[in-house]
């Protein structure tokens, strides 16, 4: 900026008293951008997680093979198998070995599951080839249906279905924190805006007097709320990353996959840092508007 | 000369008092000198409050410049307030800037270039006495010093019109003659000048200004063309 455009800002900002971070606004704002930031997270981690699930989980599924004579049911596998190996729907075929089933029945089933006098069902984990999953399923099914009626599918997809939906609500109940918090540190701004009209109208009486049209004397307003909104919101934001890192860092310590498909991508980051940005343009506006709405009743 | 302000009929009403102007009619022709007398509570500040634009009328027609200000949309204002310079009775300073900047605000806002705002404001503080105060704020400025700044800040623009309230309430005798040579000075180059005052002597100062005389909200000589001594028994 040029000296003189520099000095022209100053003698301009000059008209209204100092006090650029004074009064509550800044820090309630800091405290809005903070919980708004941690809220938008919470739902693009969500959104990745539930996306992250689906992509997942679409293409998989488990064919079980539901028959109590074991020589019927290995017989009924390997035809199965077979079948499933030759259609183009499926890109992997791969039966569960009947230790690793005894394994993961052991806990509950005690040691009844070892001895084989109760019978396991065989399992095959199939993946699909990419495309309209639930079509290839049921293309599976029909197939299956065909060669033995003991043999059902199960897609991986509607284990979790409820999971999935209840993390897609908390993804829009996320959003509608955010739109919330918008809507309050709007009305937070018009507030202070107000007040700051009230407490300097004698100065705007005098700008008024001289000349000052009402788009001269917002601007002065707008500018003074401009800084404390980006005071406010760059401080909410530091502290927002700050406890976003720690809580990536707890999630990933963990060691769950499920938690680890919750994570925020690169273009999620970009979105949060758009929230102060965002939250500057929309305290300044609302502070434009607040002010030329209460000139607009003077003469 | 041309009508530069015309009141026909002005009426002015605060709620549901009754009027503290009725039927006020002059005219005021541009390049003159007027005087706007009359006893406290006559209705001198109202009068000049329509006149510089802070009030509009509860009936009549005030024309300005030629143009009708009473139903004239409120953003084309600015633009009339700026050919208009006000000094103020209570001086109304801006009073967090300093007397420099307050000479300046006028200038600023018709938005002169900032390297431009310098020597006119430093030839106004100069000229009226107070070079050396010009990063004084108002509170730290005595009543006169602050009536000088509120001069120069009415005058610094080049106004066709000046108004003034009472200039010389605050100011001793000797000031009062500087101020008056002042206004004389700028209605020479053409300024239309209207100073309310009691101040008979400041009156006869001034060879060729016209009076109007405000009694009880009227105005006591509805062509306003009274010269200075009045005559009759209603003569301050």
């Amino acid at each position: 900026m040029a000296r003189a455009d520099r000095q022209a800002l100053a003698a301009r900002s000059r008209l209204l008293p100092e006090g650029r971070v004074a009064g509550p606004m800044p820090w309630i704002i800091a405290v809005m951008m903070f919980l708004t930031i941690l809220a938008a997270a919470a739902g693009l981690a969500l959104d990745a997680g539930v996306r992250a699930m689906g992509s997942d989980l679409a293409g998989r599924a488990t064919v079980q093979i539901v028959e109590a004579d074991g020589e019927a049911r290995a017989a009924a596998s390997q035809r199965v198998l077979a079948a499933l190996r030759g259609t183009s729907d499926v890109r992997s075929a791969q039966p569960v070995e009947q230790a690793r089933l005894v394994e993961q029945l052991r806990p509950w089933l005690g040691e009844e599951a070892v001895d084989g006098d109760l019978p396991i069902p065989a399992l095959i984990d199939i993946e699909l080839r990419p495309g309209d999953a639930d079509a290839r399923i049921e293309r599976v099914r029909r197939l299956l249906a065909g060669i033995s009626a003991k043999a059902r599918i199960e897609p991986h997809a509607a284990f979790l279905l409820p999971l999935a939906g209840l993390l897609s609500a908390l993804g829009w109940l996320a959003i509608g924190l955010v739109a919330l918090m918008a809507i309050a540190t709007g009305a937070v701004v018009m507030l202070a805006a107000r007040g700051a009209h009230d407490s300097h109208k004698g100065t705007i009486d005098i700008l008024h007097l001289m000349g000052a049209t009402d788009v001269q004397i917002a601007r002065l307003f707008q500018r003074r709320i401009a800084l404390d909104a980006a005071f406010g919101g760059a401080l909410g934001f530091v502290v927002a990353l700050l406890v976003l890192v720690t809580i990536g860092g707890r999630l990933a310590a963990t060691g769950s996959d499920l938690l680890a498909g919750v994570r925020l991508p690169w273009t999620s980051w970009l979105l949060l840092l758009a929230l102060p940005v965002g939250g500057v343009l929309l305290a300044t506006l609302t502070a434009r508007l607040t002010v030329l709405r209460a000139l607009g009743r003077s003469l | 000369m041309s009508t530069i302000v015309q009141f026909e009929n002005v009426g002015l009403r605060y709620g549901l008092d009754s009027e503290t102007l009725s039927d006020v009619s002059f005219s005021l022709h541009g390049g003159g000198f007027y005087f706007l007398t009359g006893a406290s509570g006559a209705g001198k500040t109202s009068l000049l409050k329509l006149l510089y634009l802070a009030q509009r009328p509860s009936r009549g027609v005030i024309r300005l410049f030629g143009e009708d200000v009473v139903t004239l949309p409120r953003k084309r204002l600015p633009g009339f307030r700026r050919r208009i310079g006000v000094v103020f009775q209570d001086f109304r300073l801006v009073p967090h800037l300093s007397a420099y900047d307050n000479i300046a605000l006028p200038l600023r806002l018709a938005g002169m270039e900032e390297s431009e705002v310098d020597a006119p404001v430093a030839e106004m503080l100069g000229w009226v006495g107070l070079a050396d105060r010009a990063q004084a704020r108002p509170a730290t400025l005595s009543g006169g010093e602050q009536q000088r700044v509120a001069i120069a800040r009415a005058v610094i623009g080049r106004p066709e019109i000046l108004i003034a309230d009472e200039p010389t309430g605050n100011v001793d005798a000797d000031m009062a003659r500087r101020l008056i040579t002042l206004f004389e000075a700028l209605n020479r180059l053409g300024t239309t000048i209207v100073v309310a005052t009691h101040d008979l002597p400041l009156i006869a100062q001034v060879a060729d200004a016209q009076m109007m005389r405000l009694d009880k909200g009227r105005l006591a000589d509805p062509t306003g063309s009274l010269r200075y001594p009045p005559r009759g028994p209603d003569a301050h």
